[in-house]
């Protein structure tokens, strides 16, 4: 609580305020980008993201081995060997699967994610910015939504769709979007106030342009951030979700899938369940540095 | 305050009533035949008929939700498909382990995460400080599943310290509650430290610096007290994913509570139970997070003219 009020000595004299603006020549992007260098957690967030990002592109080039070449009498190598991370129970290369599975989980955090903004951003405009019983009913019904544990509405729309990749999009994007609704709609209550706001509907532009042209562009930041760090649940959901049997089919070996297949041999090979569930925690972790780092430069405001 | 609750009271109608829409059109619109999916692959056309027949799907649409919702105003929700047994019943009878289990969790993310927040907030920049922030960072990202598998590598494999599955001792409980709970532990650090460096630059914090009170005493007294509201709140808001969370860690360590229960009934296709496990999850949701917003009417009046 102390602060102190030596700072740096001021090396001018004061200066008068039009002569302030002149000097304030570093854009918005510029100071961010600055901002965003100086913090080290934020860079590390991106390396951890640009990396598992590269995998999930260049995937299939990378694999050291073909994550479905099956060799019953490899089984259950133990990591270090041949096999850095070991083999599984048909003696597929547990790296070579964990490089295969990036694709689809990334296709999953992102494709849930965009999904999930988009009806977000939808609901939560329209809510915000009519109010009244507009608002009243859909903040309604975004309430019984949240109501519902997400992975279990989720599990549900599994049980009566079917496993495989994109009803597990379907089922993430129907269950989460409603945080978003509830994130757009209180940013739009405090930007639809703004002088510029109401100017854009004293000069009689219609709503739609009002909300997508004038507000919208001022949510950007938060949307940006939220989603950044959003991508992390519907990564962990899929993982829980083909963990249970409930998400990918074993062509689309996920790291969820991989890990519901060696479960019942951990105990005496810890690393199959071990590694694919390392790789969630790492990318999850990287979305949310990279999420933590974009929040303290976007919008400060949301700060820690 | 009467009129705060009554609002409260009120505006939680028309969600429970969305509630019950959600449930049975998740089964009944959902894009997938449900007599199909239950009745299998290899299933002749007569056995898919003869349980269209029985799930009552040969109703038009809205009869069939009269019906259920009539049904669970009296505490009817039907019967399993499985065995017959009374769905409310059958449900209810597996809910108090899985609430233990939520608790037990609880415990767990509040008695990590209170003191480590604090901890990090009071000794802001150290290297305890970063050390608890990677923490809590590390509790957000981990999947609960996975760390239930590692305790259970660890404990149960190597060192053969707890039990790897079952209930009823407090052994039993630990490992479950962990895996639960670690993730909200993350959570509540943060929030702990955010809202504790919040509150301490208040002015009534200074205050009470100026007239010379002790620092420990300002801040476990003045500052912790207004820093645990938010605390309060988002037990409620984190209530829904601890039992969503319930599914995938029962399972995992063969606790006997309603979410591993739900689980072998979604994979049985058991639809009456299955929307009444959604019913019953929805309605604990609501009325957790009902009291807890009419006790955060009481700590914080402010928030009553909303």
């Amino acid at each position: 609580m102390s602060s102190s009020n030596l700072q740096s000595p001021i090396p001018e004299p004061p200066v008068m305020p039009a002569e302030v603006t002149i000097q304030r020549s570093t854009s918005f992007r510029d100071d961010a980008l600055r901002r965003f260098k100086k913090n080290p957690t934020a860079i590390f967030g991106l390396v951890i993201v640009i990396l598992f990002l590269l995998l999930a592109i260049f995937g299939r080039q990378l694999t050291p081995f073909d994550p479905f070449a099956q060799n019953i009498r490899n089984a259950h190598q133990a990591p270090g060997g041949e096999h850095l991370l070991g083999t599984d129970f048909f003696g597929r290369d547990v790296l070579s699967r964990i490089i295969y599975g990036a694709r689809i989980s990334l296709f999953v955090g992102v494709s849930v994610v965009t999904i999930q903004a988009a009806i977000g951003v939808v609901v939560g405009l329209v809510a915000g910015y009519y109010g009244g019983k507009i608002e009243a009913v859909m903040m309604r019904l975004v309430d019984a939504f949240i109501a519902f544990p997400g992975i279990i509405l989720a599990m549900a729309i599994m049980a009566v769709r079917g496993q495989g990749i994109e009803n597990v999009i379907f089922a993430l994007s129907f269950a989460g979007w409603p945080t978003f609704a509830r994130l757009v709609r209180s940013e739009v209550i405090s930007l639809k106030e703004r002088e510029y706001v109401q100017a854009a509907r004293g000069l009689g532009f219609h709503d739609a342009k009002i909300m997508f042209k004038h507000i919208l562009p001022n949510c950007l930041a938060t949307i940006i951030v939220y989603a950044t760090m959003g991508i992390a649940n519907p990564i962990i959901a899929e993982a829980g979700l083909s963990f249970l049997g409930l998400g990918a089919t074993s062509e689309q070996a996920t790291w969820g899938f991989q890990m519901s297949l060696e479960r019942q041999y951990m105990r005496t090979a810890w690393w199959g369940v071990t590694f694919p569930g390392l790789a969630v925690m790492i990318v999850v972790l990287g979305f949310n540095l990279l999420g933590d780092g974009l929040r303290d430069v976007l919008d400060p405001r949301m700060k820690e | 305050m009467h009129i705060y609750i009554m609002k409260r009271l009120l505006q939680a109608i028309p969600v429970i009533f969305l509630v019950t829409v959600l449930t049975f059109s998740l089964v009944h619109l959902v894009p997938g035949d449900p007599a199909l999916m239950r009745a299998g692959e290899d299933a002749t056309a007569e056995q898919v008929e003869a349980i269209r027949e029985a799930m009552g799907l040969n109703e038009p649409i809205y009869k069939q939700y009269t019906k259920w919702v009539s049904g669970i105003m009296r505490g009817d929700m039907g019967y399993s498909l499985q065995d017959g047994r009374p769905v409310f019943s059958t449900l209810i009878q597996r809910l108090p382990a899985t609430m233990k289990l939520v608790m037990a969790s609880f415990i767990v993310s509040i008695g990590i995460g209170v003191p480590v927040g604090i901890l990090s907030a009071v000794k802001q920049n150290t290297f305890a400080d970063s050390f608890a922030r990677v923490f809590a960072l590390l509790g957000i990202s981990m999947p609960n599943f996975w760390m239930g598998l590692m305790l259970m590598l660890i404990f149960s494999y190597s060192l053969r310290m707890l039990p790897a599955s079952g209930s009823g001792t407090l052994a039993h409980l630990i490992m479950p509650a962990i895996a639960l709970g670690m993730p909200g532990a993350g959570i509540i650090t943060r929030l702990t430290r955010s809202s504790m460096l919040e509150v301490m630059k208040q002015d009534y914090i200074r205050t009470a610096r100026a007239k010379g009170l002790r620092r420990q005493l300002v801040i476990y007294k003045h500052a912790l007290k207004n820093a645990m509201l938010p605390v309060v709140t988002v037990i409620g808001v984190q209530l829904g994913s601890r039992l969503g969370g319930s599914v995938i860690v029962e399972s995992i360590f063969a606790y006997p509570g309603i979410g591993r229960f739900a689980y072998t009934r979604l994979l049985a296709r058991d639809y009456p139970m299955i929307m009444g496990n959604l019913f019953i999850f929805a309605m604990i949701f609501i009325l957790i997070n009902l009291i807890t917003d009419i006790l955060y009417g009481f700590l914080e009046p402010r928030i009553r003219y909303d």
